[in-house]
């Protein structure tokens, strides 16, 4: 249903010139666009940034530092990986923070009637799936755009938990849920959530890549009435896509749940605007299409550690977010800037 | 006339006045007060400042995009606003109503220029400075807050001057609510908005300017944020960073409710106008019947997803029609 649309937003062509006239570029030309590649750039800024950090603060460079700091923005960097297909698609899920919040809410439920650890995982984690299951059925079988939808079912998702709750909060939950979390693997060392989230990234990467469901994401994204008509099952790849997000915010919520130990209505409040953002800024094209997991989380990384440093630094979290809200423009704008000057360099000035 | 009649019930905006109605009765089965003169006039107060500012979200939506830095112009603007009467007392204070329009037209054009210019979809754009602006307003008051005792007395009247037994707040969410009708439906510039939103392609190819569009929009919803920031602060005799948080979802809310289509192209100033109305009226109508004020954000996403589906649902009835009545 989504129009034609022209301008500058739309220009991304279907064929990719740089990639059919590499073969027989010079090795300079070949280094220079490799430089110029989103995915280098991203890392030499990553490099940059813990470079400062560290000089700025001198105990931030020590392993088991790095490693407790990621308790901070696995949960995001778990949806951002869901996110990924979610845009590439060219849709949008604004929701993924109020579905953590009405998941924790039924785990605190299940938790205060008695449920065992096991219990109240799986009911995070289904009704996350039942979120995304809700989102996307409005989505595809009304054909509704996904933002509408979820900016709706933000509202709605989070508006139950604060109906329920009020100014209330869960807290009690077994000590071997609060595990799950909290928990190191491999000598005490590495937190058990980032090994989740390897995993995941694995599997999405895997996915995406070496997978008829993968290629249909990408030609969704490129031209959805096109991918209809050669026999790609639209909707139906939409309707996944934000199932699984649910999902994976689900686990979010049960991860985040286990390792605070509590449910407040505004939990993780704020938090689809940093994993968008780290979506965009891994070198997602919001416009859909364009894009793959690898990026995805050099950002994270990126966003979570700039995040940690400036807490390490007192900043104040509204200020860190000027420059979360300034890295997201910024993120779009860029690449559109180098995507010019290398399609110049490429095509020898003609474009 | 019965034609008349006939054509203005098929509209949408008929339902949502039938809904309304229906409202109004239920609640004051329930509570008689309901419907007084005294309650009335609280509703319209109250829905004055959502009014203004979703006419303007109401353009944006228009061109098919959602501006979600509606909240964040009224605190920064509503904050700039506030200082400058503190510090300038002896200005007259209807003089930062349009003052306050001024610095949002331009709080939103920056949002439309990364639109326009920077290829940014409106939601990504507005997300962004969303966060700036809200972060800028903390960063100048370091948390405090401007708080009534520091206005004048002149500042804070403004929003509540009787006129005509009418507060001087419903008489310019009117006046504004009449001139985006106007602009709308009498002017290019309005139509353009219209043709952009309803299909990019053939509007471009009808010599519509894209950028020009996007602007324009982004200008408008800025500069009717920005004059419901000065009532706003004036009102409530309070600015601070967390100054109107969440209001742009109620200003989406109230445009759906109008019947204005998310994919764009579609929907009227007057619906809108009667949106806001309606949403004011159903959170009056929890206060009166009591349901606890935590109620209100779940009632919120219901009656946005509510009015998308069953929009959705009319406009394929409609377009079924449409094409059945071609194909004979």
């Amino acid at each position: 249903m989504s129009g034609p649309s022209l301008g500058p937003a739309a220009d991304g062509a279907l064929v990719d010139e740089s990639r059919l006239i590499r073969a027989d570029l010079s090795p300079g030309k070949r280094l220079a666009a490799l430089a110029l590649k989103w995915e280098s750039l991203l890392f030499l800024i990553f490099v940059a940034m813990m470079a400062a950090n560290s000089l700025l603060s001198p105990v931030f460079l020590d392993p088991a530092n790095l490693l407790d700091a990621t308790f901070n923005f696995t949960e995001k960097a778990i949806i951002a990986l869901p996110m990924i297909f979610v845009i590439l698609c060219g849709d949008m899920d604004i929701s993924v923070a109020s579905i953590i919040s009405i998941s924790s809410l039924f785990m605190g439920m299940s938790s205060a009637s008695g449920a065992g650890t096991t219990a109240i995982v799986l009911v995070g984690l289904g009704v996350g799936l039942a979120a995304g299951l809700f989102n996307g059925l409005l989505i595809t079988r009304l054909d509704i755009p996904a933002v509408a939808v979820t900016i709706g079912t933000m509202s709605l998702f989070r508006g139950v938990s604060n109906a329920v709750l009020g100014d209330q909060a869960y807290t009690r939950y077994p000590a071997s849920f609060g595990e799950l979390g909290q928990g190191y693997a491999v000598a005490g060392l590495v937190p058990w959530q980032l090994l989740v989230f390897a995993a995941l990234a694995a599997a999405a990467a895997l996915v995406l890549n070496r997978t008829v469901f993968g290629r249909y994401v990408y030609a969704i994204g490129n031209n959805k009435t096109a991918a209809r008509f050669s026999g790609v099952p639209v909707q139906d790849v939409r309707l996944a896509v934000f199932a699984a997000t649910g999902l994976l915010s689900g686990l979010a919520a049960v991860l985040l749940t286990s390792r605070i130990g509590s449910t407040r209505p505004d939990i993780a409040s704020g938090w689809e605007m940093d994993v968008i953002t780290s979506v965009v800024l891994g070198g997602v094209a919001i416009t859909g299409g364009k894009g793959n997991v690898g990026g995805v989380i050099i950002a994270t990384f990126l966003l979570g550690y700039l995040r940690f440093g400036m807490g390490v630094m007192n900043v104040p979290g509204k200020v860190m977010n000027i420059i979360t809200g300034a890295l997201l423009i910024v993120a779009i704008l860029l690449p559109r800037a180098i995507e010019t000057l290398r399609r110049r360099a490429l095509l020898g000035g003609r474009a | 006339m019965k034609e008349l009649l006939k054509r203005a019930a098929k509209r949408k905006e008929a339902t949502l006045v039938l809904l309304f109605a229906l409202l109004c009765a239920l609640v004051s089965l329930r509570a008689p007060s309901y419907l007084s003169g005294k309650n009335v006039n609280t509703i319209a107060n109250d829905s004055a400042l959502l009014v203004i500012a979703s006419l303007g979200q109401f353009l944006v939506i228009l061109i098919g995009g959602i501006d979600l830095s509606v909240a964040s112009n009224i605190a920064l603007v509503g904050m700039t606003m506030s200082l400058a009467n503190v510090a300038f007392p002896g200005l007259p204070a209807a003089l930062l109503l349009p003052g306050g329009s001024a610095m949002g037209a331009a709080t939103g054009a920056f949002t439309g220029l990364l639109v326009a210019y920077g290829g940014l979809p409106p939601i990504i754009a507005s997300l962004g400075t969303q966060c700036i602006y809200r972060g800028v307003v903390y960063l100048v008051l370091k948390g405090s807050w401007v708080t009534a005792t520091k206005m004048s007395p002149g500042f804070l009247a403004l929003p509540n001057t009787p006129i005509l037994g009418v507060s001087s707040m419903v008489w310019i969410a009117a006046l504004a609510a009449a001139a985006v009708i106007v602009f709308m439906r009498y002017t290019a510039s309005g139509r353009e908005v219209y043709a952009y939103g309803g299909n990019k392609t053939a509007a471009l190819f009808a010599g519509v300017r894209s950028r020009k569009v996007e602007i324009l929009a982004f200008v408008a919803s800025g500069a009717l944020a920005g004059l419901a920031s000065v009532l706003w602060v004036s009102r409530y005799g309070v600015a601070q960073s967390e100054t109107a948080a969440g209001f742009d979802l109620q200003t989406v809310a109230a445009c759906v409710l109008g019947g204005v289509s998310m994919s764009g192209g579609s929907g009227a100033a007057i619906g809108v106008a009667i949106g806001a109305l309606f949403f004011g009226a159903i959170n009056n109508a929890l206060t009166v019947v009591r349901l606890s004020p935590f109620y209100q954000m779940a009632l919120q996403g219901f009656v946005i997803l509510f009015a998308i589906v069953s929009n959705t649902l009319i406009d394929r009835r409609n377009q079924m029609k449409l094409a059945a009545r071609r194909s004979v």
